[in-house]
């Protein structure tokens, strides 16, 4: 299946699944007792991220206060808030 | 004290002096967990996912349980392999939560804040001694990032 085939016609949405389309998004909040380090290797480790964006994560969270580390569905950033609660890392979720 | 070890996994070296104080640190954390998990210094090792108080409360049905046995269990592995010499990649793994959590509870007691360690302790606050052991912890983890990392 390439280009021949027909383009389906969205129905127009309702409002609430807009709302619930909104993604959601998983804050790091800066704490006094993680390491630069360990944040670091922890979000290389969870989300598959490379040294230099997880470093680059890591200083936000920490000159900025916060970082957002991912989005996605409830489902997705529930999984990864708990993942991040299991290495100790302060992390909360809300809907975008 | 952790080396990167050639077949994968980290090299282990501690002090009879070392093994034992991290064995009563792990042991006490352990019985906190187990008779009062609601204790005051374990705030941090269970801190909310969302700010609504009924979400919230549905998480922590969800996930509570799961989270306390990871941390039990990763104390377990801490406490059975304090005597060996080479570590599996899973077993530094556990190394790195457990310090943490070990750090997270005794920081959070000792109300660590960002700039605790930038002004010179003097000699007679109580918390001297308790400061020493997080440091100690700080630097152990920081060695074992760097092992597992390199």
């Amino acid at each position: 299946m390439s280009t021949a085939a027909p383009v389906e016609v969205e129905a127009p949405r309702e409002v609430q699944d807009f709302e619930h389309d909104r993604p959601w998004i998983v804050i790091v909040w800066n704490d006094p007792i993680n390491l630069m380090s360990y944040v670091t290797l922890v979000l290389q480790k969870l989300f598959g991220y490379s040294k230099a964006k997880a470093t680059k994560l890591m200083l936000q969270v920490h000159n900025e206060g916060k970082a957002v580390v991912s989005t996605g569905t409830r489902e997705k950033a529930e999984h990864d808030v708990a993942r991040l609660h299991a290495h100790g890392l302060w992390a909360t979720m809300r809907q975008d | 004290m952790f080396e990167r070890s050639e077949g994968g996994g980290v090299e282990l070296r501690l002090s009879s002096d070392e093994r034992s104080l991290l064995a009563g640190l792990v042991d006490e954390l352990r019985a906190l967990l187990d008779d009062a998990p609601g204790d005051p210094s374990l705030r941090r090792l269970f801190p909310p996912a969302y700010e609504e108080e009924d979400e919230e409360r549905a998480y922590r049905d969800l996930m509570g349980g799961e989270l306390l046995d990871g941390r039990r269990s990763a104390l377990d592995v801490v406490a059975q392999t304090l005597d060996r010499e080479r570590l599996s990649p899973d077993e530094a793994d556990a190394w790195l939560r457990a310090l943490n959590d070990l750090r997270l509870a005794l920081g959070t007691r000792l109300d660590v804040k960002e700039d605790t360690f930038g002004e010179e302790l003097r000699r007679d606050d109580p918390r001297a001694p308790a400061l020493a052991v997080y440091g100690y912890l700080s630097w152990m983890q920081e060695q074992l990032i760097e092992a597992v990392s390199s």
